[in-house]
Parts: C-alpha cells; sequence; structure tokens
C-alpha cells in the first residue's frame, strides 16, 4: 500500500473521531493522496492554493484558536520555503502544527533538483522545539497517526508517498521517542531514518554473510534522538555508520555525531556529500548520489576498519 | 461602560512615551500612530473581558506590526489586563512585555508577532478558527504600511476573501513613513484602497486615522458588513509619531528612536496639552 494512502486513511479517522482536526493544503491534495477527502470533511479541508507561507501561519492562527491543524506539501516547500513561517508563527508561537512534507530527498525523483530536499531536516532542527519524524513504513507511519496527532507541538513528517517495502511486523510497538532495534549485533551500528531502512536491512544481512554482525537501528524520530538508545548502541559495538537519504550535513549523520561528540568512537556516513540534487529515477539517483545497498556495505567496513 | 476615549488616548500615548523613555530606546513613531485604532477597539469595540484574557468566543486582536507592542501594552495595561507599572519593565531581561507582541508572555495579548507579513496570516487562521467555531467572534488585525510590501499579506489578503471571512476587520496604519525612507520612495504600495478593492475587499478609508470619531465611525461602518461575504479593511491615514511633535518631525527617522527620561517627561506634558 502506498505511504499516501495509508497517511490519508489515518487522517481520514482522525478527523472523523475529532472535528478539531484540520487538513491544509497549497495545491497539492492530488499528489498527498488527500483530495479524495474533500468530500467527506469540507469543513475540515482547507486548499490554501500556491501560498505555503500563508498556509503555515494560518495553521497557527488556527491552533490558536484550538484546532489540530495539518499542513501538508512537497518536502522543499514545506521547510526551506516556510522556514521562518515555521520558526516564528509555530515554533516560537507554541502552536500545535503538523507539517507534513512529501518526497524527501532523492524521492522527488522526475521533479529534480528544484524540488529536491537534501537539506530540509537541517532546516528544521535547529529551531528549538521542533520534533522531525522520518516514518519508514506503512505499519509504522500507521502506529505513528494517532501519537502525532496527541502530541501537542510542532511536528515535521517526512514523508515518502509511495509504496515502501515493510520493515516491522504486525506486533510492532511504537513510541515517537524511542529508536527502533531492527537487528541486534555486536561488531558496529548501523543508525538508518526513512526510505533507505530496507536498503540497510539488506546491508546487514550481505555483512552478516561475510561474518560481520552489525546492529541496525532505525531513528525514526531524528529530533529529538534517542540518545540514550545511539549510546548504548555505539559503546556496545564501537563503530557506527549513519544511512540518510539527505546532506550529510544537518541531518542524521549530524545529530549522531551530536549525539556521540563526548566519545571516542568512529562514525562514517552513507548519505548525500553536500551538493543538490538533480533529476532522474532512483535508481539512478541511489547511484548518482552513493545510496545503494553496496555504498551501505562499503560504509561499515570502513567504519570497522577504524575501530 | 462608557469611556472617554479622547483621555484614554492620551493616557495611551503618555504611557508609551514613560516607558519606552524609561528604557532609552524604542518604535516610538508606529507606536503612535495606532493609538486611536486601540482605544476604539479595547474600550469600545471589542467583546473582551481584562480578567478572563482567554475567554472563549472573545474578539481576538492580531497586532502584525508586532514592533506595535509597546502601544497594545499600554492599551492593555489601562484596560485592566495588568498593573500599569508592569509597563516599566519594558524590554527589560526577564520581562513578559517583549519589544514585539508575545502571545505566551503578556495576557491579553492573542497572537505572537513580528516577523512582518505572518501576524496578518495568523489572523486570517484565527477568523477562520472563529467562523469553524462559530462562536459570533469578530477578529480585527493592524498590518504596517511598509508590512505591506511582504507578498504574505497578499496571500493571506486573498485567502480571506475566497473563503468569505466577512468576521475579520483589518487595518492598515498608513503612515507613509518606514525605516529607509517615506513608503513611497522605497517601494511604493499606492494606490493601496483600490489595490485591497481589487483582492475582494471591503474598503473604509479614513482620512484621518487619528481623529479618533473617524475611526469610530470605520469600525461600526466596518461591521455593518459582517454578513456581507466580505472582509474589510481599514485604511487609517496616520501620522507616524502623532502626539508629539519632535517625533513626528523626525519622520522617517522615528521608527526605532532614542529617548532620554526627560524626553519622554516632556513629551507626557505635551500630550497631556500642559506646555
Amino acid at each position: 500500500m502506498e505511504m499516501r494512502a495509508v497517511y490519508a486513511a489515518c487522517l481520514a479517522e482522525l478527523m472523523e473521531k475529532d472535528k478539531r482536526v484540520l487538513v491544509l493544503d497549497a495545491d497539492l491534495a492530488k499528489a498527498s493522496g488527500t483530495l479524495g477527502l474533500y468530500e467527506k470533511f469540507p469543513k475540515q479541508m482547507f486548499d490554501c492554493g500556491v501560498a505555503e507561507q500563508n498556509m503555515a501561519s494560518i495553521a497557527a492562527g488556527l491552533s490558536s484558536y484550538g484546532f489540530k491543524p495539518w499542513i501538508e506539501t512537497f518536502t522543499p516547500f514545506a521547510t526551506r520555503r516556510i522556514c521562518d513561517q515555521i520558526a516564528i508563527s509555530v515554533a516560537y508561537a507554541k502552536q500545535n502544527v503538523k507539517i507534513v512534507g512529501t518526497d524527501p530527498g532523492i524521492a522527488a525523483e522526475l521533479n529534480g533538483g528544484t524540488h529536491m530536499s537534501l537539506e530540509d531536516i537541517g532546516v528544521l532542527r535547529s529551531i528549538p522545539g521542533m520534533v522531525i519524524f522520518e516514518p519508514v513504513d506503512d505499519v509504522q507511519l500507521r502506529a505513528a497517526m494517532p501519537v502525532l496527532d496527541a502530541y501537542e507541538g510542532p511536528v515535521y513528517v517526512r514523508l515518502f508517498r509511495k509504496e515502501l517495502p515493510t520493515v516491522f511486523g504486525p506486533d510492532y510497538k511504537f513510541d515517537l521517542f524511542k529508536a527502533d532495534a531492527i537487528r541486534q549485533g555486536k561488531d558496529l551500528s548501523i543508525f538508518v531514518s526513512g526510505l533507505l531502512t530496507a536498503d540497510a536491512v539488506e546491508a546487514a544481512e550481505r555483512l552478516a554473510a561475510e561474518g560481520v554482525d552489525a546492529e541496525l537501528i532505525n531513528i525514526h524520530t531524528i529530533k529529538p534522538i534517542d540518545r540514550e538508545t545511539v549510546l548504548a548502541s555505539a559503546r556496545k559495538t564501537g563503530a557506527v555508520l549513519t544511512v540518510e537519504n539527505h546532506n550529510i550535513v544537518g541531518g542524521l549523520h549530524s545529530a549522531v555525531l551530536e549525539a556521540l561528540a563526548a566519545e571516542r568512537i568512529p562514525v562514517c556516513a552513507v548519505g548525500v556529500e553536500d551538493r543538490f540534487g538533480e533529476v532522474g529515477k532512483l535508481p539512478y539517483l541511489r547511484q548518482a548520489m552513493g545510496l545503494t545497498v553496496e555504498n551501505i556495505v562499503a560504509g561499515a567496513k570502513k567504519a570497522l576498519s577504524l575501530k | 461602560m462608557n469611556y472617554d476615549l479622547r483621555e484614554i488616548c492620551k493616557d495611551i500615548r503618555c504611557d508609551i512615551m514613560t516607558s519606552i523613555g524609561h528604557l532609552g530606546v524604542g518604535h516610538i513613531g508606529g507606536c503612535l500612530s495606532v493609538v486611536e485604532a486601540l482605544a476604539v477597539l479595547y474600550f469600545k469595540e471589542m467583546n473582551i473581558d481584562p480578567k478572563r484574557p482567554q475567554m472563549p468566543g472573545r474578539d481576538r486582536f492580531v497586532c502584525s506590526k508586532g514592533h506595535a507592542g509597546p502601544a497594545v501594552y499600554a492599551t492593555l495595561a489601562n484596560r485592566g489586563y495588568f498593573d500599569k507599572k508592569e509597563l516599566l519593565t519594558l524590554n527589560q531581561g526577564g520581562t513578559n512585555l517583549p519589544s514585539h507582541c508575545d502571545m505566551n508572555r503578556t495576557p491579553g495579548v492573542d497572537m505572537t508577532t513580528g516577523s512582518l507579513g505572518q501576524g496578518f496570516s495568523c489572523a486570517v487562521g484565527v477568523a477562520l478558527g472563529a467562523k469553524l467555531a462559530d462562536d459570533g467572534a469578530t477578529v480585527y488585525a493592524m498590518i504596517g504600511d511598509g508590512e505591506s510590501q511582504e507578498g504574505q499579506i497578499w496571500e493571506a489578503a486573498m485567502f480571506a476573501a475566497a473563503k468569505k471571512l466577512d468576521n475579520l476587520i483589518a487595518f492598515t496604519d498608513y503612515n507613509k513613513q518606514q525605516i529607509d525612507g517615506t513608503v513611497a520612495e522605497v517601494n511604493d504600495i499606492a494606490p493601496l484602497a483600490e489595490k485591497w478593492a481589487a483582492f475582494g475587499w471591503n474598503v473604509i478609508d479614513v482620512e484621518d486615522g487619528n481623529d479618533i470619531e473617524q475611526v469610530e465611525q470605520a469600525v461600526e461602518h466596518a461591521k455593518l458588513g459582517r454578513d456581507s461575504g466580505m472582509p474589510t479593511m481599514i485604511i487609517l491615514n496616520t501620522l507616524k509619531g502623532c502626539g508629539v511633535q519632535w517625533i513626528v518631525d523626525l519622520g522617517s527617522g522615528n521608527h526605532n528612536t532614542n529617548i532620554s527620561e526627560e524626553q519622554a517627561a516632556a513629551a507626557v506634558r505635551e500630550i497631556r496639552g500642559e506646555d
């Protein structure tokens, strides 16, 4: 099932249960998978047109009135375009707005470099009070939506729109502030977020076949990062690799480095090496940006060699 | 209760001068130009209760030109939201009265503002919220003329008209001055009334926005449009620094001005007509 279909179904449930839940679009409801909800929830869904700044501040105004607005658009417009509105109207003013950015990083594919946000986590991570959440599969997203609704405060949801391989099983329990160990290991820790999680699972299996016992942890919430889990795993294994569909400047790699700053543990990165995106399909972009399973295996070996 | 709005305006102006004078620097010009509008709203038109600043269904005011915070605080203090002595804490470390309006710090402030353009969109969101809640609240907003150069103002203007937010009454403090010069010189916003009309707003052009009767009449007139399906923009042709001649004479230099306590005291005498 496509992630946006899960997301839209969850939003519909939330709106059904609570009239205060509102959804605001900036002319991308179709892309977000929520256009079909307008008919059923005419008093809870509002299209602001191509005016993201206005959308963000309107959401803050609605929040001040006791509503629970979600705003959604493509990732670059949901973050760098409206950075000041998120910082001031939403975060500084302590308003309860959920911000959903779709097509993060290389997921922008054929929209190319202008739409390929590889800096969105970095942009928002430095704003006090922001929670940054990136779901990895339909199971986690489904579990997260009611939790995000119940959480009072700004959350940025970095949402891949299309289908993703399922990582978590039916018994999965979600905690917004707790990272999930996917695989226990003793030789090195791989911390992964978002789109590349399934690739990291495959990389860990290949490493295991070569005799390397990797611990794999999904960091679904990049801010505030689960320091306790990151520190415990890194101290146990003594080597770290971060894997992300984002610039290695400002994203998961930076967040992990901050958590491990006082430790004498090598930390290597698989991520975009401080460059802009470009047009292409996912297989090409994975190659061009160095985000393949082979890159993850090689990154893990490099981290191991530095122990 | 009927207030003598002319006297209220004097009180607010004196408190602006005293609080900024105590600090030594502040946004004096753009505080003095909006006093009549604040007096009419808080002492006549708005359904509010200073003892219950969070009262559900109350009318709201968003000062999108957030740097007029000291004028809002002087108004709120005179209306009984907090002790007037607190005005002397303006902009001191740890104060509840920061230079720009903060809804999480000051009782009676309905929205955090300061990054120009954003407050107006927030006000539009508040007006939409009031419509959805169907509680009859009227939402008032004040924007600056320089602020009207922000693109976000016009995004909000378009949306408010498209969504028929006739519970929204906005003011433009058209004092014709901004930091780098006159608005006409820097980046002219004229013809302003025509712009708002073209965006689908009911427009009321007030010849003298520092004349209490003209402002009262404009707000009364705007309230008649409550079911018109159109938001209302009241353009207040004001004088930046109104009430204190040397501030007025600074022109665009009065946006953020140094002032001594002696100068503030002299200004208070001038406002009271004691000189």
